[in-house]
């Protein structure tokens, strides 16, 4: 368990963190979402034992992250930020390095590297120089060297920054995939990455924790949880219709994408009044659905970004 | 220690798995065999000694060793895989000192390379091959001096361009401190133990004395101790700066 108690860090003035506290429990995956430059990076930085904090406390799994910084760092595997590697080593180096480092020799060593060439998918590139590599595949040599010791943490800056939308998906499902006792951070500002593997969901901006939840409450939080939207040839038209149903509060028409949107007074579920609604009117309807709510509009919303 | 061997391998294999080894290495033994044979005068002197060849040695490295020095942390620093290196469960000292270690040894392996210019020497006649073996252990030692300070400078910055001059300025105060003139510079106000401190922080009262044939453990003491502090301040460089 990763426990962090009242961590402040400031460059020349500036505070980076500011007294942040939370537990992360195993079994947790946790998705820390903000603006460019709110102190993501910097808290990760903190509790992999790279910066030191100015005041305040981390433990990783019982070790005091500042006095005991090797045994804290043997428990976690890390993925920096743009998964920074040694450019000049192939793959397979590059692997036997990390294992050795980890403490790691001969059968062992090989078993390591051999799995995790297999696991994410390094084969072809296996004795290629990791400069000449696509950015894909860096990204995988990168997380590969994290998981390579099976790492009780796994700390992930921006893990699918710049991968197209296979290797994204490949990775989500990498780190789904991993087993319930771990411990996962991942930071983003990929907002669907957040419900598509997160189980807890953590707004960080200005420093500070503004929202920490799970990713469903967060969507519960958006004004267009449980609206609904109705796609339909001409929306404009059917403003009125809509508008007078008794538990609609609001209509929106988005006439570019053909689509009405209709919320629904505080807390009550409109769909069945709109269908009753389509039916009646025999409208001339593509699609229709019930929001889930979306976490952009939230992010806005608990950001400084909308101010 | 297991683990200041790991990254000691890892860093001199660096070394050979890209061209610019070699290319130091070609220039390198040119240079020195420039030196030696045309401004030291080798075949002129008619001495069989490696004189002229080790006199040349602080100035050949006042340049040479800050470049092979530079990127030993701003390389590190720029592409950002100093954050993974300090991430992994190792400490400071081990990246530190694994680090010099191999550099020191691939400028050992550089000096090894003009073993022909001693083979030259006793083919011409009959050198005190005493003298010449203290004179490369000196010229190693003095390599690692300047290798220490480099490595300090690199840790200070990013851009290895800067790294490579403060390097070099720093060396060259450390190379001239024993000169005569800078010496009288300061004899005129200073009080005499002020001015055998200074001259005695130079590379080349201890150098010279080495290649002399004396390995005294002044020399060797000045030597390794001057590698310790700095090397024990670039752990406090990294330590300060490494999140930079």
């Amino acid at each position: 368990m990763i426990q962090i108690r009242h961590v402040s860090k400031s460059f020349g003035g500036v505070k980076a963190v500011d007294n942040i506290s939370f537990d992360v429990n195993p079994g947790e995956i946790l998705g820390f979402l903000g603006p460019n430059g709110a102190g993501k990076s910097t808290s990760m930085k903190m509790i992999t034992g790279f910066l030191a904090m100015d005041v305040g406390e981390i433990s990783v799994c019982g070790f005091d992250v500042q006095t005991q910084t090797r045994s804290a760092q043997q428990q976690i595997g890390y993925l920096p930020e743009g998964a920074p590697c040694y450019e000049d080593m192939t793959t397979r180096q590059f692997l036997e390095f990390v294992a050795e480092i980890r403490g790691f020799r001969k059968r062992e060593k090989a078993r390591r590297v051999e799995s995790v060439i297999e696991n994410m998918n390094l084969e072809s590139v296996w004795d290629q120089r990791i400069g000449t590599l696509s950015k894909g595949f860096k990204r995988r040599v990168g997380l590969g060297q994290a998981l390579l010791h099976d790492p009780r943490v796994l700390i992930l800056d921006e893990p699918t920054d710049g991968l197209d939308p296979n290797q994204k998906h490949h990775v989500r499902e990498m780190i789904r995939g991993l087993s319930q006792d771990k411990i996962v951070i991942i930071s983003t500002h990929i907002l669907e990455e957040v419900t598509a593997v997160c189980t807890r969901a953590m707004i960080i901006d200005d420093g500070r924790v503004v929202k920490d939840c799970t990713p469903a409450e967060l969507e519960a939080r958006s004004r267009f949880h449980g609206a609904v939207t109705v796609e339909l040839g001409n929306p404009a038209g059917s403003r009125h219709l809509f508008a007078g149903l008794s538990q609609v509060e609001q209509v929106e028409v988005d006439e570019l994408n053909s689509r009405i949107t209709l919320f629904a007074r505080h807390g009550m579920s409109i769909i069945n009044q709109v269908t009753n609604k389509v039916h009646e009117q025999q409208l001339d309807v593509e699609g229709i659905y019930v929001e889930r709510g979306r976490l952009d509009d939230v992010f806005r919303s608990v950001t400084r970004g909308d101010t | 220690m297991d683990r200041l061997l790991v990254i000691f391998n890892r860093e001199l294999v660096s070394y050979f798995s890209t061209p610019l080894a070699y290319v130091f290495i070609v220039i390198y033994v040119m240079l020195s065999g420039v030196f030696t044979f045309y401004f030291g005068g080798f075949y002129e002197r008619g001495q069989a000694d490696l004189m002229p060849f080790f006199s040349f040695h602080p100035w050949l490295y006042l340049f040479l060793v800050p470049a092979i020095a530079m990127r030993l942390w701003a390389e590190e620093r720029q592409s950002g895989s100093i954050e993974l290196l300090m991430t992994l469960p190792i400490t400071k000292f081990d990246a530190v000192v694994g680090k010099f270690l191999a550099a020191w040894c691939f400028l050992g392996i550089a000096l090894l390379l003009t073993v022909p210019t001693w083979i030259t020497v006793n083919y011409l006649g009959d050198p005190d091959n005493g003298i010449i073996l203290a004179s490369y252990i000196g010229s190693w030692l003095m390599a690692g001096g300047f290798l220490a300070v480099g490595s300090c400078m690199s840790a200070l910055c990013k851009s290895q361009v800067i790294a490579f001059i403060l390097g070099v300025v720093t060396c060259f105060l450390f190379i001239v401190s024993g000169f005569p003139m800078i010496l009288d510079l300061i004899k005129e106000w200073a009080p005499m133990i002020l001015v055998d401190t200074f001259a005695s922080l130079s590379f080349l009262t201890h150098f010279n004395a080495i290649a002399k044939g004396v390995l005294a453990l002044r020399d060797l003491l000045y030597f390794l101790s001057f590698i310790a502090i700095w090397l024990a301040a670039t752990i406090i460089v990294i330590d300060l700066k490494q999140a930079d």
